[in-house]
């Protein structure tokens, strides 16, 4: 229960964070909800608090997203909602508790590229991309699949391509860690399903087969939920075999789709 | 049944400690703690069978501050059981306050006391113990008469002939019957043979387990702790530790919540040990993973139950088998199984005929079960009442109708409850009234809302007891104060349940006064009467009933004293609010006068204890009816609206006896749907925090409404019946009568998780 | 060890502390007796406490980062809390009173951005506000009832 910190640092520049996070034993604190669950010992703690991370721009093409932004202000930001159509808020809304999202960040949930990653699950579904301090500007889908380095991850970018956004997730209690997330897009003609929680990190799966080529009706959104079915791997844990995750892969991408094509 | 207008009973007054609580005042064990206090932690087993080869604590004592650490070679040999109940105990002393066997993953192994928590977890880092790796128990089914023995050693000991062996893993084991239950079975047109499982559901008191200790200024252990069972706790501390009772006086603060966990002693005997090793006050606070761990949940149980029934829907022959795993020590065990019978047969006195109830209950290496609200009669109703549903079902008769036509009513011998009348017994008004309010002519058929979604709803019947009969006693000591005020002193723990103030509600209408004018003062060995506690729904009826009595005899010793005053025959005056009346003159002498004569040159005393106890229990009732809307690709059950209607006799306060019934719901609901527990092969505990083990939050129980159908129990205070425990019991089978109305399939397992609703259906289209 | 300055409940407070201490240690050893414990996991939202005016879980916090920010415990909110805790008490939904402060204090947060919620917007705000004795049931009742008196005026 004990967390072993021995320095607290409130670095006052990006480079000064860096610098201080290139020891093996610092640690970048972010929400601090996961950290504070582990029992190693961290040498710093850096805390990126006085950098001005925890603000939302939002310009004509694009939102630009500080890593100290929390989930709630995901939640209640009006142009990420209407962009999403109100599916940014419905991604969040069930994790844990109002106070536990003023504290989680946006850079902490997509740095640590949980599994059961609500938030990581909606940023794909959207044309997202992560700013590194060194590694420059790069697609998030390509971020998520990295090992963790000791680089700091500065903001996240989202391009307003015009699309549309449903999300969905399962839970087997309502804050819960979700048994699967499912968030559904068509940006700029090009349909995206991303599917988390499988235990697995986050996939993105696109209509390679052209499946919903036609558009969505009832029988395409029924093939393309029983290729993400076949095509995405599941897992079991405490909340849910693998077979219930592949059968709720295909019941949540098809509704997700039906809805997107209006059809629910 | 005509009632009596009461001024200060039935009123939904509020707790007296109300604004204390809901302003954040540090009334609770950890607030109370002085800071010098030493930290206890305790280093537990990773192994669920285990012999501790050797333990070393060199390193981990030369850790700056740490004040001492002990194993296993430095406590007494005496067997002890730490389940809060009556001497002699039906639970076998089976512990020690470090055995060399550890018996699961969470055993105490070793004893730390540090200066800091830092320290002490340190130390606990640096303890380096070996195991010898046994062979655990881990399947209860196969635990009775296994090779493997939980508790092999010479010196068990059962206090109480429960029917026990430790040579065969067996705590308790029995049966009770009355008429020929295979001839009657073997005339029935319709007999069910349903077998159900139930969990080890942890009560997740959202204050853990604590205790703080010290001596006190005459060199005796004074211990505060979070208990509901003050006096119980004085006696195993007593055996645990080697001290006489006279030098342990043991009271309890305000207690953030028991629901039973808190009726059997799971951390005292460690700081009180630490505090007469030392001298040194110290208090142990368990982590949420202990409490979940290492705590005193409900017992698992395998139930069979047979019916037997004609086809018009006549229940004559009910015949339940339980098995019940009591995990790694015997608290509780002997007694909760017996509850799984005696307290859900009973439903069905009507046309029944003959009934058996047989039982073991068994030692496996699992976490050491305990008191949970219900008490083992909640399993046994999941199983009966989800078997009368079938029963239902497949007669095609509305199940509440079915239940009309057998149910227990007023007036009715039990055989099944120990002979009991019912005396009191409003179920089948309390049947009627939630049909009413629910709807369920409307909401009993299925209805597809579109998109795979169905509504459905469920039934059940639940009732309890309201004190352990021939057993339980309560006292209260009410005295009159100087301003004319009262004091009352209990021996009952209030937990959150309001009991201070139904008790001193009940003070106010017998000594006709405003329950403001009675304070309350609770629980301590060394200042309350004796009482065996808050447990077994009892504090109402018995302490209430004691109350009474005490009441009583009070105004008898004030008239007495007025008398006196007035120098007239006591038979000459009345007690009136705020006085004492001579009839013939009309002359009054104030309460307060009262009280200052009784201290000047008086040989009278102006207070009076009493003591109940009762050789019947009489059962609550209640009837809960739930609508679900149950998504079938998901599996996903929502619940929408929940209502009951409980017979509790009088409530004495509706405001609280009505958050009770809602507080028992919704645990209900968690277990039913949200709430597992589970382990891996090795015998660890997988739902070990609040991050697996899954409380209902305020989004995942829909609607509540519940009402009351008064019936007045002739042996209680004012009418009074229980609601403590009762209320807890109706969710399971309900909720799993509306998934089978929903899916077609009856789950006989709890919990129901969407996964299996929705595999279960799984079926190529 | 490190020092810290910030203000609680509107004082200014300077302390020695050290750098893991989380901010729920260091109220309770500022005794600010309020603040509960009830899990590891930040799941149960019994240390609610404000931060800069917002709800958040003080055992997921750590003290050093308060430095110099405003935290207010319910020890410093009593009269804004007593406005509506006593129509939670007339529904007897208080019941063993430990996950009392922390509720208390997300009410506030709640009654503060959003004066005239709904049932349900209630619901959703105080769902990481967990109660084992009430049922939430008589919590809302209070709160509703608070809301009622408040518009009849």
């Amino acid at each position: 229960m004990i967390m072993n910190i021995q320095n607290y640092v409130r670095p006052q520049s990006l480079e000064e964070a860096y610098t201080l996070n290139q020891n093996r034993r610092s640690r970048i604190i972010g929400g601090m909800l996961w950290l504070k669950m582990g029992r190693g010992t961290v040498s710093t703690a850096i805390d990126l608090c006085d950098l001005g991370l925890d603000t939302i721009e939002e310009t004509q093409d694009q939102f630009s997203i500080g890593a100290m932004v929390t989930l709630r202000q995901l939640e209640l930001h009006k142009g990420l909602n209407d962009y999403t159509q109100g599916a940014m808020a419905q991604s969040v809304q069930d994790i844990v508790g109002v106070q536990f999202r003023n504290l989680a960040t946006l850079g902490g949930s997509l740095w640590g590229r949980f599994g059961f990653s609500d938030v990581l699950t909606m940023f794909l579904a959207m044309d997202t991309w992560v700013e590194l301090y060194k590694g420059g500007i790069l697609p998030l889908e390509r971020f998520a699949s990295m090992k963790h380095d000791r680089d700091i991850l500065v903001r996240v970018i989202v391009k307003k391509a015009p699309g549309r956004f449903v999300y969905r997730a399962m839970r087997n209690q309502r804050t819960d860690f979700p048994v699967l997330t499912c968030a559904l897009s068509r940006l700029e003609g090009e349909y995206r399903a991303v599917l988390g929680a499988r235990p697995g990190r986050a996939m993105v799966i696109r209509d390679s087969g052209g499946l919903l080529s036609e558009g969505i009706t009832g029988e395409s959104a029924a093939a393309f939920a029983a290729f993400a079915a076949e095509t995405v791997p599941t897992g079991g844990n405490l909340r849910g075999s693998a077979a219930y995750r592949t059968h709720l892969i295909r019941v949540l991408t098809q509704r997700s789709l039906l809805e997107l094509g209006g059809m629910e | 049944m005509e009632q009596q207008a009461y001024k200060v009973v039935g009123k939904p007054l509020r707790k007296k400690d109300s604004m204390q609580l809901l302003l954040g005042k540090p009334l609770y064990t950890d607030d109370l703690v002085p800071r010098n206090a030493l930290k206890v932690r305790l280093l537990r087993s990773p192994h669920a069978n285990a012999m501790v080869r050797e333990i070393r604590t060199d390193a981990a004592k030369k850790v700056p501050g740490v004040v001492d650490i002990y194993t296993w070679e430095d406590v007494p040999a005496t067997r002890f059981a730490i389940a809060g109940q009556t001497y002699p105990e039906p639970s076998p002393y089976d512990r020690l306050i470090i055995d060399r066997h550890v018996r699961f993953a969470g055993d105490v192994v070793a004893i730390i006391a540090a200066e800091t928590e830092k320290a002490a977890e340190k130390a606990m880092k640096l303890i380096r113990a070996q195991y010898d790796v046994l062979e655990p128990v881990l399947d209860f089914r196969t635990a009775k008469d296994n090779p493997v023995l939980v508790h092999p050693e010479e010196d068990w000991f059962p206090p109480c002939q429960v029917g026990g062996d430790n040579r065969r893993n067996l705590v308790a084991s029995g049966v009770d019957a009355q008429g020929d239950v295979e001839g009657v079975m073997a005339r029935c047109e319709i007999v069910l043979d349903r077998t159900y499982h139930t969990k080890a559901f942890n009560q997740a008191m959202m204050e853990t387990f604590r205790t703080y200790t010290e001596l006190d200024r005459y060199g005796r252990l004074h211990v505060v702790s979070s208990t509901q069972i003050v006096f119980h706790c004085r006696r195993i501390l007593s055996r645990a530790l080697g001290i006489p009772k006279s030098r342990i006086r043991v009271e309890k603060p305000r207690i953030g919540g028991g629901f039973g966990a808190k009726q059997t002693a799971v951390c005292e005997v460690y700081p009180a040990f630490v505090t007469l090793k030392t001298g040194r006050p110290a208090e142990l606070i368990f982590s949420r993973e202990e409490s979940q761990i290492a705590g005193s949940p409900r017992h698992e149980m395998q139930i069979r139950v047979r019916l037997g029934a004609d086809r018009d829907g006549t229940i004559r022959a009910l015949d339940l088998y339980t098995l019940s795993n009591t995990g790694a020590y015997g608290e509780h065990g002997p007694t909760t199984v017996g509850l799984s019978g005696h307290k859900s047969i009973p439903l069905y006195t009507g046309n029944l005929e003959a009934f058996r109830f047989g039982y073991d209950v068994v030692y496996t290496n699992h976490q050491a079960a305990g008191a949970y609200r219900g008490y083992g009669a909640t399993q046994g109703i999941f199983a009966l009442e989800t078997t009368v549903n079938e029963l239902a079902e497949t007669l095609g008769m509305d199940p509440t109708a079915l239940r009309d036509r057998n149910m227990v009513r007023q007036g009715m011998v039990m055989p099944a409850y120990y002979g009991e009348t019912a005396n009191a017994c409003a179920l089948d008004r309390c049947m009627e009234h939630c049909r009413r309010i629910f709807g369920w002519e409307e909401k009993y058929p299925v209805r597809d809302m579109g998109n795979g979604k169905v509504r459905s709803a469920g039934v059940a019947m639940a009732m309890q007891g309201s004190c352990i009969s021939n057993v339980d006693v309560g006292s209260a000591t009410v005295k009159l104060s100087d301003d004319g005020t009262y004091n009352l002193i209990i021996g009952a723990a209030d937990m959150g349940t309001g009991c201070d103030t139904i008790l001193a509600q009940m003070v106010a209408e017998c000594m006709d006064c405003d329950v403001e004018d009675v304070a309350v003062f609770g629980a301590d060995t060394d200042a309350s009467p004796y009482d065996s506690g808050s447990y077994a729904s009892s504090t109402t009826y018995i302490t209430g009933k004691a109350v009474e009595k005490a009441c009583a005899e009070l105004k008898k010793r004030i008239c007495g004293i007025a008398a006196e005053m007035m120098g007239c025959d006591a038979a000459e005056v009345v007690f009136e609010r705020g006085q004492v009346r001579r009839v013939s003159t009309g002359q009054t002498v104030s309460l307060s006068d009262i009280s200052y004569k009784a201290q000047v040159f008086s040989d009278r005393t102006a207070e009076a204890t009493a003591t109940h106890t009762s050789p019947v229990s009489p059962p609550p009732y209640m009837v809960g009816m739930v609508e679900i809307e149950l998504d079938k690709l998901t599996g996903q059950v929502t619940i929408l609206d929940y209502m009951a209607v409980v017979d509790c006799g009088i409530p004495i306060n509706p405001a609280l006896a009505r958050i009770q019934t809602e507080g028992g719901i919704v645990q209900g609901i968690g277990h039913t749907l949200l709430e597992n527990v589970t382990y891996d092969g090795r015998g660890k505990p997988m739902e070990s925090s609040f991050l697996q083990y899954k409380l209902p939050t305020r989004l995942d129980m829909g609607h509540l409404r519940v009402e009351f159908e008064h019936s007045h129990e002739p042996t209680g205070p004012f009418g009074a019946k229980s609601i403590g425990e009762i209320v807890i019991n109706t969710p399971a089978p309900a909720i799993a009568h509306a998934i089978y109305r929903a899916t077609g399939i009856w789950h006989r397992e709890l919990p129901i998780t969407p996964e299996q609703i929705a595999m279960s259906m799984e079926q190529p289209e | 060890m490190m020092e810290i300055k910030l203000k609680l409940n509107g004082r200014n407070v300077s302390s020695h502390i050290d750098p893991g201490l989380l901010l729920i240690d260091f109220l309770r050893d500022q005794g600010c007796f309020s603040v509960k414990r009830g899990c590891e996991t930040s799941n149960c939202g019994l240390c609610t406490v404000l931060l800069d005016g917002k709800p958040v879980l003080s055992c997921s916090v750590l003290a050093a980062r308060a430095a110099g920010h405003h935290v207010q415990t319910l020890e410093g909110l009593q009269e804004e809390a007593a406005e509506f805790v006593g129509f939670i008490a007339d529904q007897g939904a208080d019941q063993c009173g430990f996950c009392n402060p922390g509720f208390v204090m997300n009410t506030i947060a709640l009654l503060r951005e959003n004066p005239n919620p709904t049932d349900d917007e209630i619901r959703s705000y105080l769902a990481g506000n967990l109660c084992r004795c009430s049922g939430y049931d008589g919590q809302l009742r209070g709160i509703r009832g608070f809301l009622d008196s408040r518009g009849k005026k």
